[in-house]
């Protein structure tokens, strides 16, 4: 589609110049996509080339060896993150609904507005911070590092996402299903809870999945909360290890054979992030009749 | 037995906007009532009322007694208790997506807490009977959603719903404007034999509905109850000459 | 009355249509209890899990202002200008962070924003249907990877990578800068800037492309009706109505790289120094705190790192919310749409 007043042959010219620009912006566009991928691929190669082959039962059951010494593993790291991050959803995913059930039946007033700015502002917290606040809040008062502490700041991370996905997913119920309940004579709590949750059942685990898979990697917030430990632990109030706080101690060694264990922890924790969603994934599209979203 | 409705002085206020003046109605026990007039003339705001379900509205506001058989709709009673002795029947069918054809017809009586089974599988039963779903749905009332019926069969289920908790008035907003000509008879044969032991309050737009199913028409204008009496009287002989106006089809 | 021929309406009522007759019995409900207690119980309950979200906002801001009193009672703000970082005779200046802070998440910044915008582009512009999905999840792939595994990747595969190619490569050709100067270890601000890109870039790549999916079709049919090439039409159509909604979504992801902990930490050497080579170790806010914290003995060092996680804390705020509202008033919250 040239321009059709100018001479034959600047038209030509104009033309392809301008052809020229135009190819050269979607060379550039595709470059740009190979080279994000780039790192993505590589990354998972690694893991999978380097991590595979130090999974075995050994380093699934086993403790840690001291320093220098080749062997051992990281179940109690694996058992650890288990451990805190059930505490951290115990605190968290209740008081995330809990929140978001709020901000979709109540919150439409300057409060409501109010909490959800908060929201979001939590969320851009650096989780290295929130380390901070979990210790002065936690340990210091306990007077030593624990599962707790970590525990604590993993459900303050998860509180903003599971919030706002939870009230969005409420919100989409269709109001004429709260009219029909309301119009049986079901008092309102029964109504959010019985008939409203269990519609937007899906869309809210989605919102605490994925809360999940974003804890379950975190490590600054655990540097000095749960602190790692070189044994098992279950108990609520001591260090406890973390899978991804082993792998970066390991990772910042000076010793090879950790440096392998650290693969394959990182492998593990891939693994696991990844099984969580597709298990609920699974779980809730089978589970249900079938709901909004 | 159904029960009778005392309407005395009621006026309705949507923030600062009146949407009812100074409605005075008795409805007849176990007989159909039907509400007509042209659109945003206050008859649903009106039937709403009646169960209270404006309140769930946030600016909404009722003056006036409404009566209720012999106790007072507003003094001394919880909405909550109010509605289960009031049925209603919405426009658009609004079933429970997620639960069953079964666990939405004991949906009134499992989420207030009864939980006899045996007792459960009865009501179930009889009130698909009652609103003539029984015999196309008995076999799959586990197995189907109460969203994969067809419109018209939405509707009776949500009738059967309402039927469950045994109310004594039924109130219904337009019920048949969402669905097709065969449902639309099959529930208007509905609401003839429901009457007999249920007071019925139908909003309708059809007039011939109304003609054909209730016994009394009341005749709402610009929030104004303008004329309230037998039906053969409004349509063959009204008062007013409004009343005339509309059902001519001079307007609305 | 007049003539109401016209209206006669039929009178007759419909058949039976059971047979069965209706009967009504007692409510089985007439006991039940009608909720208001469990309401207000039910109300109360949500209402603390709504009051307990601000509360924690509200713990946050009163244990880092007060716990970093000591520090800012000794040093005022030549804290954050004092270039000495010395655990050991109690003496803490912060300029080595905030400048590794900023340098690092800058060139995170030069680096990923071209990439990222040339990856929100192609997708929403230039892609053919059936690969905006997959390509789109892989990109939010990228996001899900914890940051302790980036660093890890980066210790083994990047600074390696860095050390024995494009460190001597960028010290022959743009060492007269003076940015690329110094012994190439591999691991330094270089590393770190790199690392950071990748990990923004999913962010501003799908902020990027939720702003383009909404700008309205008709804007680029009618640059190409006017006969626009592509990429005419995306750079006068689409991006420039964008523009702000691009900006907010580049600055939140300076507002992530500005507090991301685990990579940097793992490959910018930690060293509080500040130098003008990207070669040079360096150290940030958020690594010193890593690194210092669980070991600070003594009440000043504590106040001083806290002090400094103060300092991220609000730089952070302020950053997000200016991105929030740059996207925001592109988007005005519409929920991004597909092209037909």
């Amino acid at each position: 589609m040239p321009d059709t007043t100018a001479p034959v042959a600047a038209r030509l010219e104009i033309s392809l110049w301008r052809r020229i620009a135009d190819h050269l912006a979607t060379c550039f566009a595709v470059s740009t996509v190979i080279i994000v991928l780039a790192p993505l691929v590589a990354i998972f190669a690694y893991l999978v080339i380097k991590g595979v082959g130090s999974v075995n039962l050994a380093f699934l059951t086993q403790t840690p060896k001291p320093p220098g010494e080749v062997g051992g593993g990281m179940a109690n790291a694996i058992a650890g993150s288990v451990l805190i991050l059930a505490i951290g959803s115990l605190l968290g995913v209740p008081l995330g609904i809990g929140a978001g059930i709020y901000l979709a039946e109540f919150g439409r007033n300057r409060f409501g507005d109010a909490v959800r700015f908060v929201s979001d502002v939590l969320n851009g917290v650096p989780s290295i911070v929130i380390g901070i606040v979990a210790y002065a809040l936690v340990v210091l008062r306990q007077k030593h590092f624990s599962a707790l502490a970590g525990g604590v700041a993993l459900a303050i991370m998860m509180v903003p996402t599971i919030t706002r996905t939870t009230e969005e997913m409420l919100l989409l119920v269709p109001n004429t299903l709260r009219e029909a309940a309301y119009g049986l004579g079901v008092p309102r709590w029964r109504t959010t809870l019985s008939i409203l949750l269990r519609t937007a059942t899906s869309g809210v685990i989605t919102g605490v999945m994925l809360a999940f898979a974003r804890v379950a990697g975190e490590t600054a917030p655990l540097l000095f909360t749960a602190f790692g430990n070189q044994y098992w632990n279950w108990r609520l109030d001591q260090p406890t290890a973390a899978l991804p706080l082993q792998i970066f101690t390991y990772a910042i060694s000076p010793y090879d054979d950790w440096h392998r264990q650290a693969w394959a922890g990182a492998l593990v924790l891939i693994i696991l992030i990844v099984s969580a969603v597709a298990a609920v994934r699974f779980v809730v599209r089978h589970g249900t009749l079938g709901g909004v979203a | 037995m159904g029960v009778g409705i005392q309407v005395e002085k009621l006026n309705a206020w949507y923030g600062k906007t009146q949407a009812l003046h100074e409605i005075n109605l008795n409805v007849q026990a176990n007989h159909a009532t039907a509400l007509i007039g042209p659109s945003g003339c206050g008859k649903s705001t009106f039937i709403r009322c009646l169960n209270r379900m404006h309140e769930t509205t946030p600016e909404a506001r009722v003056e006036g007694k409404i009566k209720i058989g012999e106790f007072d709709a507003y003094e001394g009673t919880s909405a909550t208790k109010l509605r289960r002795r009031i049925g209603m029947v919405f426009q658009k069918p609004n079933p429970f997506p997620t639960m069953s054809i079964y666990d939405n017809v004991a949906a009134g009586l499992k989420l207030n807490g009864y939980r006899d089974k045996k007792h459960l599988d009865d009501v179930v039963e009889k009130s698909l009977m009652s609103s003539a779903l029984w015999e196309e749905v008995k076999d799959s009332i586990h197995k189907k959603s109460g969203a994969s019926l067809s419109g018209g069969q939405q509707q009776r289920l949500c009738i059967a719903r309402a039927l469950a908790v045994e109310p004594e008035v039924l109130l219904m907003d337009e019920p048949c404007s969402a669905l097709d000509p065969i449902s639309t008879g099959k529930i208007e044969e509905l609401i003839f034999e429901l009457k007999a032991q249920y007071t019925i309050v139908i909003v309708t737009h059809n007039m011939q509905q109304a003609a054909r199913v209730a016994e009394y028409t009341g005749f709402f204008l610009l929030g104004r109850l303008i004329e309230y009496d037998k039906t053969e009287k409004i349509f063959t002989n009204p008062s007013d000459k409004r009343t005339e106006d509309y059902i001519t089809g001079r307007f609305g | 009355m007049a003539n109401h021929a016209l209206f006669r309406p039929q009178m007759t009522g419909p058949q039976s249509v059971t047979g069965e007759k209706i009967k009504r019995h007692a409510s089985p409900l007439l006991n039940a209890s009608d909720g208001v207690f469990a309401d207000r119980v039910f109300s109360w309950a949500i209402l603390g899990c709504a009051v307990i979200v601000l509360a924690i906002l509200a713990l946050i801001v009163w244990q880092l202002v007060g716990r970093s009193q000591l520090s800012w009672h000794a040093f005022g703000w030549k804290f954050f200008w004092g270039q000495d970082w010395d655990p050991v005779n109690d003496h803490y200046g912060a300029l080595p962070f905030v400048f590794g802070t900023l340098v690092s998440s800058f060139l995170a910044l030069i680096i990923a924003v071209p990439l990222a915008v040339g990856v929100g582009v192609f997708t929403t512009e230039m892609c053919p249907r059936w690969l905006r999905g997959p390509l789109s999840f892989t990109t939010e792939l990228l996001a899900a990877i914890p940051s302790v595994i980036y660093g890890l990747w980066a210790i083994f595969v990047l600074v390696p990578i860095l050390r024995n190619y494009v460190q001597p490569f960028l010290a022959k050709t743009l060492g007269w800068t003076g940015l690329f100067s110094g012994p190439p270890y591999g691991i330094g601000m270089l590393a770190a800037g790199i690392i950071l890109a990748i990990m923004i870039i999913p962010i501003i790549s799908s902020i990027t492309r939720e702003v383009l999916s909404v700008v309205p079709q008709h804007q680029r049919e009618a640059a190409l009706a006017l006969g626009a090439t592509r990429w005419e039409m995306i750079h006068l159509a689409v991006l420039r109505n964008a523009r702000a909604g691009i900006v907010g979504g580049i600055i939140l992801g300076l507002g992530r790289a500005l507090g991301e902990t685990m990579a940097v930490t793992m490959v910018i050497g930690n060293r509080p120094e500040i130098a003008k080579s990207l070669f040079a170790p360096g150290y940030t806010m958020a690594s010193v705190l890593a690194n210092e914290f669980s070991e600070a003995a003594g009440d000043l060092y504590l106040s001083a790192l806290v002090e400094i996680g103060l300092a991220l804390f609000l730089v952070t705020i302020v950053v997000n919310a200016l991105a929030r509202f740059l996207v925001w008033s592109v988007t005005r919250g519409q929920p991004a749409r597909g092209r037909a």
